[in-house]
């Protein structure tokens, strides 16, 4: 069989034969309708990609922060200790009470 | 008043998306028929051209208007059939035992006289339809657009996106697989 020529004719029927334009009925204001469905769960989809994006630079933030005070050189001086300090101010009032007649 | 394609364009560029609908409805014809060069099943069509029109929503910023929106469009449809191709080739590996009557019939009357079996007869456009359909994806496409729909290479380079050597290179080994096929075709009809 001459496969060439049964190749060309095969070829010449689908170039005879093109494909209808048919289209389904209000194809277009179901592709519209889509769109608009799509842009609303997109608006949630944007809330809660920020919501994990703040979470994620929290969690960084919290690591860098335990990370420097691990690698901080410890100081055995307690008068620069910041705890002390703050302790002291926030029981002032009361120490006062305490001494006072 | 109708408004013109640059306007509609810039109008969904703007977030006004109801602009889109009369694009949608102009080119899907033409989108359609693209999409049942490359699919059989109606379901299937309608899924492809539903996905080519939620691409170029997505993509239309990137639309530079130097070629017609028609242009920017059938490119993304050809890439959209031919992704639709290479996640589809369920059916390549299947025999030809199935060739309806009709189609035996106009391969009986071509081995007798090759002359005799007419190039307009369904039973012709079903053997192709079978053939195409046990092509390799990349072959596929470019038999379609080479052979039947008479593209040049430059043009074909430009609408998939290869290079033109490797088109060359595709629409040589695409013959030789279609060559493999009929082969294949005959011999289990006549063997």
């Amino acid at each position: 069989m001459n496969l060439a020529e049964l190749q060309k004719k095969l070829l010449t029927a689908a170039r005879l034969n093109p494909p209808d334009e048919r289209v389904p009925y209000a194809f277009e204001k179901r592709i519209t309708a889509l769109i608009a469905a799509r842009a609303a769960a997109d608006h949630w989809v944007a809330w809660t990609r920020g919501w994990w994006r703040a979470a994620a630079s929290c969690v960084a933030v919290a690591v860098a922060c335990g990370v420097f005070s691990l690698f901080m050189p410890v100081t055995t001086d307690n008068s620069n200790d910041l705890s002390q300090d703050f302790e002291n101010t926030l029981l002032a009032s009361v120490d006062q009470a305490d001494v006072a007649p | 008043m109708e408004r013109s394609e640059a306007e509609l364009i810039a109008a969904v560029l703007k977030g006004d998306s109801a602009s889109f609908e009369p694009l949608v409805a102009k080119y899907s014809p033409r989108v359609f028929a693209t999409a049942r060069r490359y699919a059989r099943r109606e379901s299937e069509i309608e899924d492809i051209v539903q996905e080519v029109w939620l691409k170029a929503f997505d993509k239309l910023k990137t639309f530079r208007a130097e070629a017609p929106f028609e242009h920017w469009l059938m490119r993304l449809a050809v890439r959209t059939c031919y992704d639709f191709l290479r996640g589809h080739q369920r059916n390549r590996e299947s025999s030809f035992s199935e060739i309806s009557e009709p189609e035996e019939d106009w391969l009986d009357r071509f081995v007798a006289d090759p002359g005799s079996a007419p190039e307009d007869a369904d039973a012709a456009k079903l053997l192709i339809d079978r053939v195409l359909e046990k092509l390799s994806p990349a072959a596929r496409l470019v038999i379609q657009l080479l052979e039947i729909e008479d593209r040049s290479v430059k043009e074909i380079a430009e609408i998939t996106g290869w290079s033109v050597p490797l088109v060359k290179v595709r629409a040589f080994r695409a013959r030789g697989e279609m060559r493999k096929i009929l082969s294949r075709m005959t011999q289990d009809k006549y063997l």
